[in-house]
C-alpha cells in the first residue's frame, strides 16, 4: 500500500489532535469529580470554641479557682522553677498575651492585668503539622487533641506553638502532685502535655471544668457551628479579639473587648 | 583401697554442687508453683471469656486505649451484650480488681513482664493510701 505524502501529514495531525483532546477531557472531568468528592468534607457539625470575658474575669482579684479545678482533676504537677513548670491553664499579662494589640496607650485598665490563657485549639494547628508520630491531631469536633501514649517527647510541637501552651515533663511528674485524682492518668517524663478542652468531660456531655468553677462565668464554652449558640450570640453582639490572629493558625478561643 | 577417704569426700562434693539450684531454690522459699492470681470477689465474668483474656488482654486494652484516645469511642459492648466504659483504672482497677497487686502484678512479676502503664495511670489503692 502507497501512502502519499499528503496523506501522511494529515493522519499524523488528526492523531496527534486525538491525543490533546483526550488529555484535555480527562483533566477537566477529573477536577470536576475532585471538588464535588471534596464538598462533603466542608460541613461541619461541631465546631467547639471558647469566649472569655476579660472584664467578668478581673471582678474578684487573685482568683484561682478555674486553674486549681482544672490542673487538680488533670493530675498536673505543681513545679515552682519556671524552667520546669507544667501548666495547662494560666494568668499571663495583658501585654503578653495580646503583644500585637499593646501600644505605649495600652488602656491603664487593662496594662498589667492578667488574662486567661490555655490551648486555642487553632482551627490551622502548627503544633499538628510537625508532630512526627500523629500523637497530637486535630478531631472533627475541631479539638486539638493529645494522645500520651504515643508522644516521644521530641518537643517539635513546643517549638511550633506560638502561644507557649504546652508543657515539658522534665522529670516525674508524680512527687509534685499533691494529691493524685485517681480518674485520670498522670504523664511520666519525656512527654508533652497541654488542654485538651476536658474532651473526657465533653464525652459525658459535660462542660469544660474551667467554666464550671468559675464564679463570674468569664468563660463560656459553645458550638460555633450551632449559630443558636452562646458562644455565637456573644460573638454576634460584640467585638473580640484572639491571640495572634496575623500567624494564621485561627484560634478558637475568644477575648471579648 | 587407700584413696577411700578421698573417693568419697569428692563424690559428696560432686552431688552438693549438682544439686545447688534445689538447695538454692529451697533456702530461698522459692516454689515451682503458678503465680496464683486472687480472683476479683463481686465479678464473676471478664469483659471477655477467660481463654480471650489469658491470651489477649494486653490486645483488648490497646484496643480501648486507641478507641478511646483517637477515636473517641467510650463504650465496649461485651460478648455477653453488658457494656462497659473503656476504662483501664475506671473499670478494671475499680469494678473488678481492686487488688491489682494480687492481681495482674503477680502474674506480671512471675511472667517477667514489665507495664509501664503505671507509669501514668493510678492504682485507686496507692491514690488513696498516699491522700492520706
Ligand atoms: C504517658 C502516660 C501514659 C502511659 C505510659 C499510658 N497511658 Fe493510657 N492514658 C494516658 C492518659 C493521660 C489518658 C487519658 C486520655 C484522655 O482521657 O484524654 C489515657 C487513657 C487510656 C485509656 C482510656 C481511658 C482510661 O481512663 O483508661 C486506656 C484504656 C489506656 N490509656 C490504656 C493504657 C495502656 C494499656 C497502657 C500501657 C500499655 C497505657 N495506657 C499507658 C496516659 C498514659
Ligand atoms: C494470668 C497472668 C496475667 C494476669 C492475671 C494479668 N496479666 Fe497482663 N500480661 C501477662 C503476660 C504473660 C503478658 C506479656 C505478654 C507478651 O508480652 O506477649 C502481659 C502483658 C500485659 C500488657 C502489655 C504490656 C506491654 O508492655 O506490652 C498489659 C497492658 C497488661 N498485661 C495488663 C494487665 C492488667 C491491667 C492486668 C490486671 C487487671 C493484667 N495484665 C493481668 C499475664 C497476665
Amino acid at each position: 500500500m502507497k501512502i502519499s505524502r499528503k496523506d501522511f501529514l494529515r493522519l499524523s495531525g488528526l492523531s496527534l489532535l486525538a491525543v490533546v483532546g483526550k488529555k484535555a477531557i480527562g483533566a477537566l472531568a477529573g477536577k470536576g469529580a475532585q471538588s464535588a468528592a471534596a464538598l462533603p468534607a466542608v460541613r461541619v457539625t461541631t465546631r467547639w470554641a471558647m469566649v472569655i470575658d476579660p472584664a467578668k474575669c478581673l471582678k474578684e482579684e487573685g482568683c484561682t479557682k478555674c486553674i486549681s479545678a482544672c490542673h487538680k482533676a488533670h493530675n498536673v504537677p505543681t513545679i515552682n522553677d519556671p524552667r520546669h513548670e507544667v501548666k495547662w491553664i494560666w494568668k499571663e499579662p495583658f501585654e503578653n498575651a495580646f503583644a500585637s494589640q499593646e501600644s505605649a496607650y495600652t488602656e491603664a485598665a487593662l496594662q498589667g492585668k492578667p488574662v486567661m490563657v490555655f490551648c486555642n485549639h487553632c482551627d490551622n494547628p502548627p503544633c499538628v503539622r510537625v508532630c512526627p508520630t500523629q500523637a497530637t491531631w486535630k478531631r472533627e469536633d475541631g479539638i486539638v487533641m493529645m494522645d500520651w501514649h504515643r508522644c516521644i517527647g521530641c518537643r517539635y510541637c513546643m517549638a511550633a506553638c506560638p502561644y507557649g501552651s504546652r508543657s515539658f515533663n522534665w522529670f516525674d511528674p508524680r512527687p509534685y502532685i499533691s494529691e493524685l485524682n485517681p480518674d485520670y492518668p498522670t504523664r511520666t517524663k519525656g512527654v508533652v502535655e497541654k488542654c485538651t478542652f476536658c474532651e473526657e468531660r465533653l464525652a459525658k456531655g459535660q462542660a469544660p471544668l474551667c467554666v464550671e468553677a468559675c464564679p463570674e462565668k468569664a468563660l463560656v464554652f459553645g458550638n460555633l457551628a450551632d449559630p443558636k449558640s452562646e458562644v455565637r450570640r456573644l460573638l454576634d453582639a460584640r467585638f473580640s479579639i484572639r491571640r495572634k490572629p496575623e500567624l494564621g493558625t485561627h484560634p478558637e478561643v475568644f477575648y471579648l473587648v | 583401697m587407700r584413696d577411700r577417704g578421698v573417693i568419697y569426700t569428692g563424690l559428696l562434693v560432686f552431688l552438693g554442687i549438682i544439686t545447688f539450684p534445689m538447695w538454692h531454690d529451697w533456702a530461698a522459699g522459692t516454689t515451682s508453683r503458678g503465680p496464683d492470681p486472687v480472683l476479683p470477689a463481686q465479678e464473676k465474668q471478664c469483659v471477655a471469656p477467660l481463654s480471650t483474656m489469658r491470651t489477649s488482654h494486653m490486645q483488648l486494652l490497646m484496643d480501648w486505649r486507641d478507641g478511646v484516645v483517637r477515636r473517641n469511642v467510650h463504650t465496649y459492648t461485651a460478648f455477653n451484650g453488658r457494656n462497659f466504659n473503656m476504662s483501664l483504672t475506671g473499670t478494671c482497677l475499680t469494678g473488678c480488681h481492686t487488688n491489682k497487686a494480687d492481681f495482674c502484678d503477680r502474674c506480671h512479676n512471675y511472667a517477667g513482664v514489665a507495664v509501664y502503664c503505671w507509669d501514668c495511670h493510678v492504682d485507686p489503692k496507692l491514690a488513696r493510701r498516699s491522700a492520706k
